[in-house]
């Protein structure tokens, strides 16, 4: 068994050396994704398409439940229950390798490993990530054992049974390719009946259970989805790499949106969408299995996600930081024009302020840009800016925020007034109109008026 | 069985544990709670009475969660009944409504505001079938009741804590119950949510509904509660603020915590004086 392994690493290092793939023609690549490349390559396509569309409609479940890493540890428990039932059909005399006895042995011991992490969790003291680390490793471990058992003993006709570990889409046919489009349409018939209910159960599953839902029912459908797509998916991406179907397109789709009905139909569509251009590439560069391709786009979606979506994308998130400290570093710029009393601004004097400010020496012309161009600043001479009156009035409004809120840090919060500048500094640029106005009054009470500018 | 019978049985049921009576939202027999063989809660017994609000106070790691999480059947109990009107959880569950506590969720969750306190009418709306208008209008309702109608459609991970504590209060609004446990929904809350929590709590007891509330802050005790349980394991004491509430049962009930003790001695003077 050691040695099919090193064999399998050696084929693939070979083909990865030797990368001489003739890349495929334009009428080709049309041809295959429209659905014209031949019966079996179509097989292929639809079959991981609707695969797609399952696992990230099931998925989502998986992720707000925080059970991702569980459906790891269920496909990788898949493997002994494979062997097991390929052990078990030889010795009955049927036919070892047929596919609903080898997924019927899957799924048991899949369910049962995902038991081993609910038993270890409730009558010990460790977490769930440890017990699932435990489980992934010893089932996949017992997997590997039978499996070099069954290929010592009848070496011939269990060749194929390690397609499992790492998938054989091209092995499909077209029953399988039915079977995934009914459990697609399963999971999304399931998904919009309870869409309510599971949401529910994610959220808050003690206040559930208080409602009066049977919250371990609601559970046991979620996972008994996860069960089904991950076993169904065995054989076309592998029991290694499925788990990325169930996680990397509902993970991608919950950058995009904030609302979960959307999120489950984004969540399917990406999963579909990753399915379909995978299996197209690897059918157009030969010897690329399909899970692995499927995997790198689901992978390539996520990616463009993280970085490029609107609200919750790492670039937004940074265009927004860089936004708030431009504004607030011009009402600092405009505050001290205001309080400063000149109209001009001399580049010494902007040179201090960003020294005092700590601000980076690419900060100070973006600055200064920004102001210009919305009317803030204007050029006066070479060397000195001119403040227009628009900015003049809200250098005002700010050096007015600052000292209301000084004076309420000073007598309602009993701030002593040497340490007030500090934290004032802070908090003069985000004071709503709202609060500005509630602080009015709160020191007019007080006796303490703040003239407006 | 006639009617006839059910009144003697309940009668006969009535004299065998004579404080237990079918009027009361909660009767607690015997309770006790364990986690990992170490008593949590030790032989608590205790009726809530009809429309009141009651506090359940004590030191950290009293049990006063553990005491709410086991009389909903969320925490296994080792021993000990609890009933709800005279009848079983199961029965009367349809009148009860929770607040949990607010970090026991992750608000990162795809959904605004008004999801949240929709989650309250499912019960209402039954299985399978979508939130219609009727529900969210109802919804929006619940939503006003805590100021919050503003912030309806808000996602719930762009809500501050106090308004994220709103938020779980409509949704027990939204559960039209008789009877409420709310888990510290004081912890950690703005002055406005503060405000609006008190409020929410004084229209519940006009309508003649039951609230049991885990609170930290003895302070406001004797200004928002009726009555008080006093818990540290076990029940020190139970009854009208007026009555229970004492220096003698806070010592008791926190032992030598001093910091505390002078904080209880203040609440009870400013509740003496706010009765007089």
């Amino acid at each position: 068994m050691p040695e099919r392994f090193f064999h399998l690493a050696l084929a693939q290092s070979q083909s990865i050396t030797s990368v001489y793939d003739e890349l495929p023609s334009a009428a080709e690549i049309i041809k295959t994704l429209t659905f014209r490349a031949g019966f079996n390559t179509n097989t292929v396509i639809a079959g991981t398409t609707m695969l797609g569309l399952a696992a990230g409609v099931v998925g989502v479940f998986a992720l707000l439940r925080k059970r991702s890493l569980m459906a790891d540890a269920l496909s990788h428990a898949t493997l002994p229950g494979i062997c097991l039932a390929f052990i078990a059909a030889t010795k009955l005399g049927m036919e070892g390798k047929s596919l609903p006895v080898l997924l019927l042995g899957a799924t048991m011991t899949g369910v049962l490993g995902v038991l081993c992490i609910q038993a270890i969790v409730r009558y010990t003291r460790l977490h769930q990530d440890a017990a699932i680390g435990i489980v992934l490793s010893v089932f996949f471990g017992a997997g590997v054992v039978l499996l070099s058992y069954i290929q010592n003993d009848q070496a011939s006709s269990a060749a194929g049974l390690n397609t499992f570990i790492y998938g054989q889409a091209a092995a499909m046919s077209a029953r399988d390719t039915a079977l995934m489009a009914g459990v697609a349409l399963a999971s999304v018939v399931v998904a919009a009946l309870f869409l309510k209910e599971f949401s529910l159960v994610c959220f808050n599953d003690s206040f559930a259970r208080v409602d009066g839902w049977p919250v371990s029912l609601i559970d046991l459908v979620m996972m008994a989805l996860v069960v089904v797509v991950t076993v169904v998916g065995l054989q076309a991406v592998g029991l290694i790499l499925v788990v990325a179907m169930l996680v990397i397109p509902p993970v991608s789709a919950r950058f995009w949106t904030d609302r979960l009905w959307l999120l489950v139909l984004l969540a399917g569509v990406l999963g579909a969408l990753s399915g379909y251009a995978g299996s197209v590439v690897s059918s157009l560069l030969p010897r690329k299995p399909a899970g692995s391709v499927i995997v790198l786009t689901s992978g390539a979606v996520f990616l463009i996600s993280m970085l490029a979506a609107p609200k919750r994308g790492v670039l937004a998130s940074a265009l927004r930081r860089v936004r708030l400290q431009l504004q607030i570093a011009s009402e600092h710029l405009l505050e001290a024009a205001y309080e400063s009393d000149g109209k001009g601004l001399p580049r010494s004097e902007i040179q201090n302020l960003a020294e005092l400010r700590a601000w980076p020496g690419w900060f100070t012309p973006i600055l200064i840009w920004v102001l210009t161009r919305r009317g803030y600043l204007g050029r006066a001479s070479a060397d000195e800016y001119a403040v227009t009156t628009k900015g003049i009035a809200r250098g005002a409004r700010v050096s007015r925020n600052h000292k209301l809120w000084e004076q309420y840090l000073v007598s309602y919060a009993d701030v002593a007034p040497s340490h007030v500048d500090w934290s004032v500094d802070q908090v003069e640029h985000v004071l709503t109109p709202e609060l500005v106005a509630e602080l009015e009054v709160l020191l007019s009470r007080r006796g303490i008026e703040v003239p407006a500018p | 069985m006639t009617a006839q019978q059910t009144q003697q049985d309940s009668q006969s049921l009535a004299t065998t544990r004579p404080e237990h009576s079918l009027e009361s939202p909660l009767s607690v027999h015997a309770m006790t709670v364990a986690y990992n063989r170490k008593p949590v809660l030790w032989d608590v017994d205790y009726d809530t009475p009809a429309n009141e609000l009651v506090a359940i106070v004590g030191p950290n790691g009293a049990g006063k969660s553990t005491f709410i999480k086991a009389c909903l059947g969320l925490v296994p109990t080792a021993s000990g009944q609890v009933e709800f009107w005279g009848q079983s959880y199961r029965d009367a569950r349809s009148r009860i409504g929770y607040v949990p506590q607010r970090e026991s969720v992750d608000w990162d969750f795809p959904v605004s505001a008004l999801d949240v306190v929709c989650m309250g009418r499912y019960r209402k709306i039954g299985w399978c079938r979508p939130v219609t208008k009727k529900h969210k209008l109802a919804a929006m309702e619940c939503l006003e009741r805590v100021g919050m109608h503003d912030f309806a459609k808000r996602q719930i991970s762009q809500l501050s804590g106090g308004q994220q504590q709103r938020v779980f209060l409509a949704r027990a609004l939204a559960q039209e119950s008789d009877l409420y446990f709310m888990d510290e929904p004081f912890a950690g809350v703005d002055a406005a949510t503060e405000r609006a929590i008190v409020e929410v709590l004084r229209a519940l007891k006009d309508q003649g509904k039951t609230v049991i509330t885990v609170h930290h802050d003895l302070q406001t005790v004797p200004e928002y509660f009726d009555h008080v349980i006093l818990l540290n394991m076990r029940v020190v004491a139970a009854g009208p603020v007026a009555v229970v509430f004492t220096q003698e049962n806070l010592q008791k009930t926190y032992g030598g915590r001093l910091t505390l003790l002078s904080e209880a001695s203040e609440a009870i003077a400013r509740a003496a004086s706010g009765r007089r």
